[in-house]
């Protein structure tokens, strides 16, 4: 029955798209990321159904302008790919359609449904995630003396190694982190979080390293920082870290632990017309099945998002080493993770952001 | 004029009476000059002033909650927020058939974020309970007080009813509150809680920067432009490439250059170093402070001080100093009584377009000034791209706008507009 | 260039302590790196009062002292610290041959009027070595990240290699980067065909605007001066976002209504969107020229028959010429450097250079822009330079004297 709704569903895609589709705009990050999409999904789907996609690296400031767009009634872009917690928000305000995984995407090879496959990481109904990426810590294996960091509390820690580390300028993640190294327990993070004492304590500790602290708005910075040796640890995505580490071949060393993961993925604006509808529905489907996912981590090292693609991960294209070991969901690096709750901070991202800013411009 | 009534109105050459034809020729000369401005005009009016008008009409526009909940807002009226008592039965009943609406609109999240903006935890429990209470019958299904509290908590907690009373009127002082860290409540404005007070500080430390800032770029730009105006045309012109090459430069590259140069491990921390002035261990902070942001900015906007400065020191005549100097005046004397007094037109152009360009920045903040360099515009884009408080980016706006106008009036009083010359 | 002045020797009570100052300086920063300010200073004023005596009173031949002072101070240098001292030296040689005879012959002299004391002389230079810094300033940040351009890495770091100026840690793979990639060559002519129109329009609107505006008798001037000024004032972002809502209906209409092609469609919002950007320049440019203008030159004009066209383009144009060209330069930066209503009213065919830097340095450092930035210095060095060599090929044809 499934395979069915699958097969018809991209069967009428597809007559649709060969019927009118010359062209669609779909939205993402720029730089390496949107290469590796060009390479796994854009130039494969033009390939098949002869759709020409324009690329738009316009994802940072998705929210804004789909909303704009929304409200002007006038919307260009057909795909986006925003972050899950983008995602939530834009579902919530209405701005981007719900997507059922079961009628709409692909079911794995072995017939596993597309919601099974993605399991929890389906957390909005109008968000299809391609991608596990995490935050995490990456650090100057020259510059921390004899004894590397194996913890995440080593940030914490100004004694032991004593420098500037980076974080990033927002209360995410950097709020749990304080307090798992101020001695809450991982699973009552949020809970404590979601006191004002709790609020307090997480900034209380991270007062305690404030002053060697450099703050990263850009995914770009935490690397260039690194390189400089401007500072001796930081945040960052897990794939930026990839690039520094074995494309660039800077002397710098992941932290895994207390990994935060994340997810990325896409959406379809709401409020498009029926057959630009289409196209899209099929495009998400063509691209989120599990061969591209595996695909995509030959160029960039992020999780694919479906179970089922976990087994297909090969080598990198270019550098031709084995991807697995550098993806954030592998065991040997997932033994201490952490994953975003997009619940917790889709209620509490006003209150404590005003509180952090408030707290960092002291 | 006696003459001209003893025999009849004064005549033009055409018979016309003088008055009249002057009149005339003053209205055409009237109209042609607007003919000249009016396409201008309505090319701004029209693609600029109109939306930035609407978009900080926002400011104060408030609708969402009476439209999303018609019926639940005139029930509320008739509940007394300060008895302490839950609503009744009827205004549960009203609030979910406005829910049923709505989530079928998919309108109900949207209210959630808007009023989790006040109270903290709506944007979950609208969306949590829009999936249980859509399967309610508005009609069949009462009593709804119990089944929504069963719902969700929340809904049984006074706060919930009274943030979205406090929020139900469609014109809010809310968002202006919010800018002054300040916020409405149902017993009217009350300060923000400390921890979360900082838009004043910010809105303080702008202008303090971008006076600053203001400052070190005359500070600057006045040797320079004078060193420009006075050498020979073929000299100046050239070193006049010096200070083109950097406003030709991308904003973005001498952000970026400014950050290679100031860091730790940066360019001039590694040359006193090497030099011996600084103590390895004891490297000079100079970026990702309001230090950083002052000199980035301050190498930024130096251009659009030189050049006004220039090019109205360029028309002042050499032969008034030459005059005041052969009448004995001191070196010190001829320049502040006699030189200075008109270079001041270039000292005010270049000072506004310094002062409002530096007010409305906040990528080069973003970029070197860390926690304690950062301008209220950053806020502004953080409200308008991240957290979609538009209300509240629109109040930050129009303060913003509100005070430059503010200091251009005090400007025009104590210099003089026409004082100023550009270019 | 002749002398103005006819100039004499100093007497050695004025060069020595001079030269002795400077070679303290110096001393300063080589006792600094050695450990010892205080003996540095001591040293490099006794080091340079002592050759520049010897030079004066025994060796007496300027070309010789030169070599000596070059050849010397660059082996110091080198025996301090190494390649990088050695140039320093090499430098410091140079400036100390220089100074000396440039003291003692007293030709400091040669081009000032006769008449200046000494306080004077002395404040002119001043004067000189303090805008030489502003300069310094204003050029340096761009001088130093250029050879970043040349970075075999992908960051914005000086690498050991590149500091020993080993081959190795240069490349020019940024620009061959810059000129194989599509996004950086596609949006590099965005913006040569952005920047360019949105400038003409603004310069002519704002002209002819400021040109009413100028006429005496216009009803409310100061409030259509405040309206025309308004896009200068208002935060780009809130620009950005509120002329997003105006030019999607214009948007809407031209492609729905009029049936245009959507990419031509693209260019004319973000040209007009710049264009606003750019107004308010042109407009307080150009009428503060136009306040100084004397309308009785445009009467006469009429008085002679031409018509209000002509006497534009003849009189008043050529006498408003420079406010018009740095209002449309600040115009042209503005679309040119503009970063933040481009993201908002463009879409992905319209992206600019600017754009493109953006996405660049959020996602990945990478020195392309760099090279982009490199690129348009040197673009922008010969255009300037070409623009000079012509003034003063015309002045010279012209009979005209340098001025």
């Amino acid at each position: 029955m499934k395979v069915k709704t699958t097969l018809m569903a991209s069967a009428i895609a597809a007559v649709a798209g060969g019927a009118m589709a010359e062209e669609m705009t779909i939205v993402s990050w720029g730089g390496a990321y949107s290469k590796s999409q060009l390479k796994a999904y854009h130039e494969p789907y033009s390939e098949k159904t002869g759709v020409t996609i324009l690329n738009d690296d316009s994802s940072a400031e998705a929210v804004a302008k789909l909303r704009a767009m929304n409200e002007a009634g006038n919307i260009t872009w057909d795909v986006v790919d925003v972050v899950a917690a983008d995602a939530i928000r834009l579902c919530d305000e209405g701005l981007a359609m719900e997507i059922d995984p079961d009628v709409h995407l692909a079911a794995a090879p072995d017939g596993t449904s597309a919601a099974d496959d993605f399991g929890d990481l389906l957390v909005s109904d109008c968000f299809i995630p391609q991608i596990v990426y995490s935050t995490t810590f990456g650090y100057r294996t020259d510059l921390v003396g004899d004894t590397p960091p194996t913890d995440v509390c080593a940030v914490f820690d100004l004694e032991a190694y004593p420098g500037k580390r980076s974080l990033e300028k927002r209360p995410i993640n950097n709020m749990e982190w304080a307090l798992i190294c101020d001695g809450v327990a991982k699973d009552d993070v949020y809970d404590v979080l979601a006191t004002a004492e709790g609020q307090d304590q997480a900034l209380a500790k991270l007062d305690t390293i404030k002053d060697s602290v450099v703050w990263w708005s850009a995914g770009a910075d935490t690397p260039q920082l690194l390189a400089d040796g401007e500072v001796i640890m930081g945040s960052t995505y897990n794939g930026r870290l990839f690039s520094v580490i074995e494309e660039q071949k800077q002397p710098v060393a992941m932290l895994w632990d207390a990994q935060v993961f994340d997810l990325d993925g896409w959406i379809i604006p709401a409020g498009l017309s029926e057959e630009r509808t289409q196209r899209a529905l099929d495009y998400i489907m063509f691209a989120t099945d599990t061969q591209r996912l595996a695909d995509q981590a030959k160029y960039i090292s992020y999780g694919p998002a479906r179970a089922s693609s976990a087994p297909l991960v090969g080598q990198h294209a270019d550098l031709g080493i084995d991807m697995a070991p550098h993806m954030p969901t592998d065991p040997e690096n997932a033994k201490n993770t952490f994953l975003y709750n997009y619940e917790f901070w889709a209620d509490y991202r006003d209150d404590i952001d005003a509180k952090f800013q408030a707290w960092l411009a002291q | 004029m006696t003459d001209a009534t003893q025999s009849g109105p004064m005549l033009a050459a055409d018979g016309t009476p003088l008055k009249k034809s002057l009149a005339r020729s003053l209205r055409r000369r009237k109209l042609r000059a607007l003919a000249l401005i009016a396409p201008l005009l309505l090319f701004v009016l029209l693609s600029f002033v109109i939306p930035i008008v609407s978009m900080l009409f926002r400011s104060v526009e408030n609708g969402i909650v009476a439209e999303t909940l018609p019926l639940t807002v005139v029930e509320l009226k008739n509940w007394d927020a300060e008895s302490g008592e839950l609503p009744d039965e009827a205004l549960y009943a009203a609030f979910t058939k406005d829910m049923v609406v709505a989530i079928d609109e998919k309108t109900h999240t949207r209210l959630g974020s808007r009023l989790n903006y006040e109270q903290t935890g709506m944007s979950s429990m609208f969306r949590r309970s829009g999936r249980q209470i859509k399967k309610l019958d508005p009609e069949t299904d009462g009593p709804f007080k119990d089944k929504l509290i069963d719902i969700h908590d929340g809904w049984g907690d006074i706060e919930t009813w009274r943030t979205i009373k406090t929020h139900a009127v469609p014109i809010t002082n809310g968002y202006f509150l919010n800018a002054i860290d300040m916020r409405r409540t149902p017993e009217g404005a009350q300060a923000q809680p400390e921890d979360k007070q900082i838009l004043i500080k910010l809105f303080g430390r702008t202008l303090m920067m971008s006076l600053i800032i203001t400052a070190s770029c005359i500070l600057l730009a006045y040797p320079v432009s004078y060193l420009l105006a006075t050498l020979p045309m073929r000299v100046s012109n050239l070193l006049m490439i010096l200070v083109l090459l950097p406003f030709w430069t991308s904003l973005l590259v001498r952000t970026s250059a400014w950050k290679v140069m100031l860091q730790q491990q940066g360019v001039i921390n590694e040359t006193l170093v090497w030099l011996g002035l600084v103590a390895d261990d004891a490297r000079l902070v100079i970026i990702n402070n309001q230090f950083g942001t002052i000199i980035a900015m301050t190498h930024i906007l130096l251009p659009f001080m030189i050049l006004p400065m220039y090019s109205v020191m360029q028309t002042i005549p050499p032969s008034y100093t030459r005059a005041a100097k052969s009448m004995g005046a001191t070196n010190w004397t001829t320049f502040w009584r006699i030189y200075f007094p008109q270079s001041i037109p270039g000292i005010g152009a270049g000072s506004i377009l310094v002062f409002i360009l530096a007010i409305g920045y906040y990528i080069t903040p973003e970029i070197v000034g860390g926690t304690k360099g950062v301008f209220i515009s950053n806020r502004i884009a953080y409200h308008i791209s991240s957290s979609l408080n538009w209300g509240l980016a629109a109040a930050l706006g129009t303060i913003l706008l509100a005070v430059v106008l503010l200091l251009y009036w005090c400007y025009d009083k104590i210099v003089g507009i026409d004082n100023v010359k550009l270019g | 260039m002749a002398a103005l002045t006819p100039i004499s020797r100093k007497p050695m009570s004025v060069v020595l302590p001079a030269v002795a100052i400077a070679g303290g300086f110096l001393g300063m920063f080589v006792g600094a790196g050695q450990g010892s300010v205080l003996l540095g200073i001591v040293i490099g004023a006794a080091l340079m009062a002592g050759l520049a005596w010897v030079y004066v009173n025994v060796l007496d031949n300027e070309r010789m002292a030169r070599w000596i002072t070059i050849l010397g101070l660059g082996a110091l240098g080198l025996l301090f610290a190494g390649v990088t001292g050695l140039i320093v030296g090499l430098l410091a040689g140079w400036f100390f041959a220089f100074f000396i005879f440039w003291l003692y012959e007293g030709r400091y002299r040669q081009k000032l009027l006769p008449y200046m004391t000494g306080q004077q002389v002395f404040w002119h230079y001043a004067f000189r070595v303090i805008c030489g810094a502003i300069f310094v300033f204003l050029i340096t940040p761009i001088l130093v990240v250029l050879p970043l351009s040349f970075n075999a890495q992908d960051f914005f770091t000086f690498t050991p290699e590149m500091l020993r100026l080993d081959p190795e840690g240069y490349s020019l793979k940024h620009y061959r980067d810059f000129f194989t990639n599509n996004e950086w060559q596609r949006s590099f002519k965005n913006s040569l065909i952005i920047a360019p129109i949105a400038t003409i329009i603004s310069v002519s609107l704002g002209t002819l605007a400021a040109i009413g505006l100028s006429q005496s008798h216009v009803p409310g001037k100061r409030a259509i001066m405040g309206i025309l000024i308004s896009p200068m004032i208002v935060p780009l972002i809130i620009s950005a976002t509120g002329m997003f809502f105006f030019y999607s209906d214009i948007g809407r209409f031209l492609e729905g209504t009029l049936g245009m092609d959507k990419n031509f469609v693209g260019y004319v919002k973000v040209i007009l969107a710049h264009a606003v950007l750019g107004i308010p320049f042109v407009i307080i440019t150009v009428t503060a020229t136009l306040v100084g203008f004397d309308q009785s030159l445009t009467r006469a004009s009429a008085n002679m028959g031409a018509g209000p066209v002509r006497t534009f383009f003849k009189i008043q144009m050529p006498l408003i010429l420079p406010g018009v060209i740095s209002g449309g330069l600040f115009a042209f930066i503005t679309s040119f450097d503009e970063v933040v209503v481009v993201l908002f009213v463009g879409s992905a065919s319209q992206k600019t250079l600017p754009w493109q830097m953006f996405t660049g340095l959020r996602e990945q450092i990478s020195p392309t822009i760099l090279a982009v930035a490199t690129i348009l210095v040197v673009i922008s060095i010969a255009l300037l330079t070409t623009v000079e060599l012509l003034r003063r090929r015309s002045e010279r044809l012209r009979g005209l004297s340098p001025a």
